[in-house]
């Protein structure tokens, strides 16, 4: 369907990946950026006005890090709805991890993953699964998967221990031009963990995850990235200081190291597990306040590649449980760029275009993805319009997602999202 | 049919606060962190005053009361003293333990305290594997909840019955009670201190009191950073050099059910923390010698310190019943002086 041109008005563009920030009109037509001019200068025509006067005109946030559930758990989330809150939040293309109940591991549940049947609000890319099952033994296919649709391959939360398995991993990847992504966690370190290790978990009882299982691994996998030309490892949600120092010195020796990192672990410490509350349970945990300002710092010092939710929606009876019972993870996209917002560009003086080029051109070009991300004539229409200057209250119980949590219930964030197009089509309307 | 008989306490729970917001009923005892000094003093002036009165007068104070003992762990001098708390001030008891109800069938705790409260009950005691489900318990029901030892989290009934066991060894009354009546006293807890969960109670509670508490064990049993949960603590490696600095000891076992994969030289241990009867003859003569229970005779105690003259073992448990007490009191209230209009508080 062919949804009727949109002329937006007076919008603050800021486009990153064209290094432009002024006052434009923008012109959307067949689901692509037809004309970029100065204000006035674009005749409405036909076309249904949106007057921007005020509010950033960015290209469409990309998230390369969520759980949608389906197939398998549609009772804490579907494709539906998760892009649903990926579009209220401001985000146009989400990348859905593999963790799905069958794992996608075949070309047919990537493919099924992407059908207009289920309904998605926004551009949906598959991460496929980086070993049958996720069980670490034997490689998909990847070329296969790639030409499905898959822009990726990772096991994510079960990581990919084995280093002869890795290593070939890397290898089958390189040679069809994806990318590997490691869910960063020596699971040999943590059984049975449930929180940062240290102090505050002592104090808790509760068993502690060291920083060194992170670490530790990002180190062998940089190791075994030098034996493969040209290998990409992606590091997913990064969240201790020395596993950013890692990344940080492999680029300098020129590997192509890149990683993410969620807005928990720079908005959030250890401490909010308080009196053992679920929704500060997430893998990686929290972890204490040198960790997050080194978050920081990779983010304000280019190290950190990108900002990616790790959305990740259970049912309240998972999470309504004990700590240690409890199932890992939060929703994230409706708050994402509130959050980036208020702590990195409000407390941290970050330029508002690079706080967006974290959530737009630096996530694309992490995982080589091509289109999304700018906002330049003939680029897909995928953008957001938003309310740099808006506080607001975010109230979990009005988000579009199934799931509700969240540790920023009641949270007052910055920058308020006033619409959300995806290919043309208006996803989101806030006014 | 769900019929909550004095509900005047109970605070609301509210439908509009996320489940992680709402309220904790004042009158739980989850924590020995949460205890305020003059709360502390109030449940033992309780417990002494408790212990004597009359039997029968006693049991009209919570006179067909509910009270729900919920057991996710096994468990005799707490479960059974916990009971016989109960029964001595007059409340209905029901015990609900995993090997012989729903939860077998995997009835979540939060339902099982739902079902609990429906059924009547005003307080419920929990002892569960997972540390800070008392929590949970008390977020789901709104009620009062006692915490009867959380994974290796707390166990504040026990720091409290050590505590008496200690005052009445320094012969210090309860009204004597403030921030200052542990000064000069050192208290040294010893052994697997990580899976503690008396532990972290007593370290929690002791040096509110001006207590100087020393931690000792070995690394793997004890981390440096057991030191940090709040000011007042030490960690001492030496068990000689801890026991010379101390006017108490209190001895754990090994928790072989909590190591989870981690090896203990169970020879080098005994070695170098067993309380035996040269060591204490040589090292803390005087001191006074506690152990939680179960005590494993021959590992972290000798039997000869066990039921020797400095052992204070036995009347930890004989406590145990006099400061529960006082903590159902302190969490249902007082209904026999309350028909007197009021009467005492």
């Amino acid at each position: 369907m062919t949804a009727k041109p949109i002329l937006i008005r007076s919008g603050r563009l800021i486009d990153p990946a064209t290094n432009t920030d002024a006052a434009r009109d923008l012109l959307i037509r067949d689901g692509k950026v037809a004309d970029l001019s100065a204000p006035g200068k674009i005749k409405a025509g036909g076309a249904d006005v949106i007057d921007a006067n005020g509010l950033v005109v960015a290209p469409g946030l990309i998230d390369i890090h969520v759980h949608l559930r389906e197939p398998g758990e549609g009772y804490k989330e579907t494709i539906a709805t998760g892009t649903a809150a990926a579009a209220a939040g401001g985000f146009t293309t989400v990348c859905a991890m593999p963790n799905t109940i069958p794992v996608n591991d075949t070309p047919e549940i990537t493919r099924w993953m992407q059908a207009p049947e289920r309904g998605a609000a926004i551009r949906v890319l598959p991460i496929a699964a980086a070993t049958l099952e996720s069980n670490g033994e034997t490689l998909t296919n990847y070329a296969a998967l790639k030409d499905a649709g898959a822009i990726a391959v990772t096991d994510d939360g079960r990581p990919i221990l084995g280093d002869a398995i890795m290593l070939e991993a890397l290898r089958a990847a390189t040679r069809v031009g994806l990318p590997v992504i490691q869910h960063a966690e020596d699971t040999r370190l943590t059984g049975g963990c449930s929180m940062n290790a240290g102090a505050l978990a002592f104090r808790l009882g509760l068993r502690g995850m060291p920083v060194e299982a992170e670490s530790s691994l990002v180190e062998r996998d940089i190791a075994l990235v030098r034996q493969v030309p040209k290998a990409h490892l992606h590091v997913a949600h990064i969240s201790t200081k020395k596993a950013v120092d890692a990344v940080r010195s492999a680029r300098q020796a020129g590997l192509r190291v890149t990683c993410e990192v969620t807005p928990h672990h720079f908005a959030l410490t250890e401490e909010h597990v308080g009196r053992y509350d679920t929704n500060a349970k997430m893998n990686p945990p929290l972890r204490a306040e040198a960790d997050r300002q080194a978050m920081i710092e990779g983010l304000l010092d280019g190290t950190i590649d990108a900002i990616a939710t790790d959305h990740a929606p259970h049912a309240a009876h998972e999470k309504e449980q004990e700590f240690d019972r409890a199932p890992n993870g939060i929703t994230g996209l409706e708050t994402a760029l509130g959050l980036a917002i208020r702590i990195l560009h409000l407390q941290h003086k970050m330029p508002l275009a690079k706080v967006l080029a974290l959530f737009t051109t630096r996530p694309a070009q992490a995982l080589g993805l091509k289109g999304p991300g700018t906002l330049a004539p003939g680029a897909p229409a995928d953008l957001v319009l938003f309310d740099p200057l808006a506080k607001w209250t975010f109230h979990a119980a009005d988000s579009k997602s199934k799931s509700k949590n969240t540790p920023f219930d009641g949270w007052e964030l910055s920058a308020r999202v006033h619409a959300t197009i995806s290919a043309g089509h208006i996803v989101c309307r806030r006014d | 049919m769900a019929k909550t008989r004095r509900p005047s306490r109970t605070p609301q729970k509210s439908a509009a606060l996320p489940f992680f917001s709402q309220p904790i009923h004042p009158g739980s005892a989850i924590s020995a962190a949460d205890f305020t000094v003059p709360e502390v003093r109030r449940i033992l002036q309780t417990a002494d005053a408790l212990e004597k009165e009359n039997p029968f007068r006693r049991a009209r104070r919570l006179a067909k009361r509910r009270v729900a003992l919920l057991f996710y762990e096994s468990s005799t001098r707490t479960r059974t003293s916990f009971e016989l708390a109960a029964k001595a001030l007059g409340a209905d008891t029901t015990l609900v333990s995993s090997l012989s109800s729903s939860i077998e069938k995997g009835e979540s705790l939060k339902d099982t305290g739902i079902t609990l409260k429906a059924l009547g009950a005003e307080c419920i005691i929990l002892r569960s594997p997972y540390s800070g489900a008392p929590y949970l318990l008390a977020r789901a029901t709104g009620l009062p909840v006692l915490n009867a030892g959380d994974g290796m989290a707390e166990h504040p009934s026990q720091a409290l019955l050590d505590l008496r066991t200690m005052l009445q060894f320094l012969e210090i009354p309860a009204r004597r009670i403030s921030e200052k009546a542990l000064r000069g006293v050192t208290i040294s807890i010893v052994g697997d201190i990580l899976h503690s969960r008396v532990a972290r109670s007593n370290a929690l509670l002791l040096p509110k009191l001006g207590a100087k508490v020393i931690l000792c064990g070995p690394p793997e049993l004890l981390p440096d950073s057991a030191a940090c949960m709040t000011p007042g603590l030490i960690v001492e490696r030496d068990f000689d050099a801890a026991l010379r600095a101390s006017t108490i000891v209190m001895m754990l076992r090994i928790q072989a059910e909590r190591l989870a994969g981690l090896q203990i030289d169970l020879n080098e241990y005994r070695a170098r923390y067993q309380a035996n009867s040269d060591r204490i003859a040589a090292q803390a003569p005087k001191a006074l010698i506690l152990h939680p229970g179960p005590i494993i005779r021959g590992m972290e105690i000798t039997a000869e310190v066990a039921d020797g003259p400095q052992s204070a073992i036995a009347q930890q448990v004989h406590n145990g019943v006099a400061i529960r007490i006082a903590l159902l009191v302190r969490a249902l209230g007082n209904s026999a002086a309350r028909t007197k209009k009021g009467g005492r508080r």
